[in-house]
């Protein structure tokens, strides 16, 4: 079993003495130009591995933050294809590693087969599908393992150790902590029982761990010490670029 | 067959977070639904507060007209006036049995809102409704009621604030309130258990017009008839004739206004596969796979994707689906209302229509059952909107 180069990456920001940084930006926000200007703003300030999203026009796990910055950038007109496109045009030119994160239903139009191809061409090292759990993800994650490509499970606060054990024995990349019961969306303070998960998840799997969901400041995640190894922004992330119109000022906080 | 699934359609598309509560419902589903004290308890609910059994009315005119014996199943005289209350107050009992204290729903034309709020009202739940701010304005006399009920209604100002963007909204509270409250998802669709849960509270309504066309004709019905939104009334009154196999299957999909290129809510005769609301299914969909919007003049049809057992009825093809359109539908409830004195739901009246259209292809003698899921007043403004530059007066309107 080869190591995943997105588990290589978290390890090697941690030997270094650090979290790896994780952004996560919709694929096509604000607007199809400025998207990638802000892509390699994130990838110049130090992210590891940027989370690419791929806007859907139902994303019912999703907070107001990141839901309105996806119709966003569908009424620009993102499309996965023409965002597969970009990456590819642009493989090699990122320091940082890509994962792709989306609903199951544009992945299934495009076509399981052909997406793992063009995503591995694209230089994408792994997906997140938050509508697509374990009972359903089979024969998925094997079309995307076949080109080399992680799925990267989500797990949570109500995600018992015995099912954290059978997405351990199937997953590869690093696991996503949900640090709340809820959608994404920055805030203030994170629920008593998050360290129970996150050490639940510390057993159960051999990955590196990355906490996601209302994280907005680096201060947030001194409590957390050793039990998390990555952390994930968004919603933060988005709200920034909006105010700010840069990403650069936003990864200078975390470096 | 993979548990959950209906043929190729069905399964649990969601996130992570949310499976701890499917699996609670399942394992109700499982355990507390066949219980004979829950059985016990929603059959003396159904009798006692909804009204059951709804009648089988013949329509004496309309069927002199056809030539065949149109019957209509009386959903329309249930308590709240649809079919929804047989799966609510299932979903309510339930919900006490599992011992949570709260239910919250999405509603479209709002019946399944009134529905889930009286419910909660009887079996003293606390109730939240998520409905399409469109929904909101065009069916405001149910919003009135709901909130009469004590329920506290969201309107949802995203997408194309109909009734898939109440089910985001659901769907999104759900996670962050699964401890508390169930989910009481108004259709048989979403993921499984869902489709099968709500097939088990609505299968009543095939039961008992099995029973009552054969007491009243000696055989079995030519064909049953409904209309098609999420499929709830559809499933709940084909199930119990589906090993009948002499006995069509009719569901009825809204074509909009029927001019080509316009928005509809015929998934099944016009969409393709794909995932959404945590179901395989069929949806209305462009290339890129993004939901594209639906329309229809009955709010409760107006949904871009069906019920997965519905999807399985129709690829495997025990159940026929057919479409109508908003004025052969607005026709249909004219027609009705004026033949026989019962004023449908818009919702019901496309099942009524595609009766009318396809009088041709139905032979004489025949017995046909419409299920008519639901009553018109909460339509008026609707109608009133359509057929108010008409002139409305004389026998056939
Ligand atoms: C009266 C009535 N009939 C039919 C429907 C369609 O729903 P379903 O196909 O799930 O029965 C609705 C939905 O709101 C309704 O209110």
């Amino acid at each position: 079993m080869t190591t995943s180069k997105l588990t290589e990456r978290i390890r090697k920001a941690n030997a270094a003495g650090r979290k790896a940084l994780i952004p996560f930006i919709p694929g096509g926000f604000p607007d199809l130009e400025q998207f990638w200007t802000h892509l390699e703003a994130l990838d110049a300030g130090g992210a590891d591995i940027i989370e690419v999203g791929v806007p859907f026009s139902d994303p019912c796990a999703d907070g107001p933050v990141v839901e309105k910055a996806s119709i966003q950038a569908l009424e620009a007109g993102v499309s996965l294809k023409w965002l597969l496109n970009g990456l590819k045009a642009r493989a090699g030119r990122f320091q940082a590693e890509l994962v792709l994160m989306g609903y199951l239903n544009p992945f299934l139009q495009y076509g399981f087969e052909k997406l793992a191809e063009d995503a591995a061409a694209a230089g994408v090292s792994g997906f997140i599908i938050p509508d697509l759990p374990l009972d359903e993800d089979a024969p998925y994650r094997a079309v995307l393992q076949g080109k080399g490509m992680a799925l990267v499970p989500l797990v949570g606060l109500n995600t018992d150790l015995e099912r954290m054990k059978a997405y351990a024995a199937v997953a590869k990349g690093y696991v996503y902590v949900v640090s709340v019961l809820g959608t994404t969306g920055a805030r203030e303070s994170f629920p008593a029982e998050l360290a129970d998960a996150l050490a639940r998840a510390r057993e159960a799997f051999d990955l590196p761990i990355a906490l996601g969901f209302g994280i907005k400041e680096p201060a947030q995640l001194e409590v957390f010490g050793d039990s998390i190894d990555a952390v994930i922004f968004g919603s933060a992330l988005i709200t920034h670029i909006r105010e700010t119109g840069s990403a650069k000022a936003f990864m200078a906080r975390w470096a | 067959m993979k548990k959950g699934y209906f043929g190729d359609f069905g399964g649990q598309f969601v996130a992570e977070l949310l499976i701890p509560p499917l699996r609670e419902l399942e394992h109700a589903l499982e355990t507390i639904v066949p219980s004979p004290e829950f059985q016990a308890e929603f059959s003396a609910l159904l009798r006692d507060y909804v009204g059951r059994k709804s009648p089988l009315t013949h329509c004496p005119t309309l069927s002199k007209e056809l030539g065949f014996n149109l019957w209509l199943k009386r959903e329309d005289l249930n308590h709240t006036g649809s079919h929804k209350i047989n799966n609510t107050l299932g979903q309510a009992l339930l919900t006490k049995y599992m011992g949570k204290p709260a239910m919250l729903t999405e509603t479209g034309a709002g019946m399944n809102g009134v529905a889930t709020a009286t419910a909660a009202r009887a079996l003293d739940l606390d109730c939240i409704v998520f409905m399409g701010a469109t929904d909101v304005a065009r069916q405001s006399h149910n919003v009135r009621r709901m909130q009469l009920l004590g329920a506290e209604i969201v309107p949802v100002q995203n997408g194309t604030k109909t009734l898939k963007d109440a089910i985001n909204e659901a769907l999104r509270y759900w996670i962050a309130e699964q401890r508390t409250h169930h989910y009481c998802f108004g259709t048989a669709a979403g993921p499984h258990p869902f489709p099968t849960l709500v097939r088990e509270f609505q299968s009543v309504v095939g039961r008992e017009a099995r029973e009552q066309i054969l007491e009243k004709t000696g055989e079995l019905p030519y064909a049953v008839v409904a209309c098609v939104g999420g499929g709830s009334n559809a499933i709940g009154a084909f199930h119990a004739f589906v090993p009948d196999e002499s006995v069509r299957l009719v569901g009825v999909e809204a074509a909009g206004t029927g001019e080509p290129g316009c928005y509809n809510s015929a998934p099944l005769n016009l969409g393709s596969r794909g995932v959404l609301h945590g179901q395989m299914t069929m949806l209305l969909q462009d290339e890129d796979g993004q939901i594209l919007p639906s329309h229809s003049v009955a709010a409760g049809l107006d949904y871009p994707g069906v019920g997965p057992e519905h999807a399985h009825l129709h690829d495997s093809g025990r159940a026929h689906y057919g479409t109508v359109n908003d004025a052969q539908a607005l026709k249909a409830f004219m027609t009705l209302t004026r033949s026989e004195g019962i004023m449908p739901a818009l919702e019901s009246s496309h099942a009524v229509a595609w009766v009318l259209e396809n009088r041709d292809r139905i032979p004489k003698g025949a017995n046909v059952i419409v299920n008519l899921s639901g009553r018109g007043d909460k339509d008026m403004d609707i109608i009133e909107e359509h057929l108010g530059a008409q002139p409305v007066h004389g026998r056939k309107g």
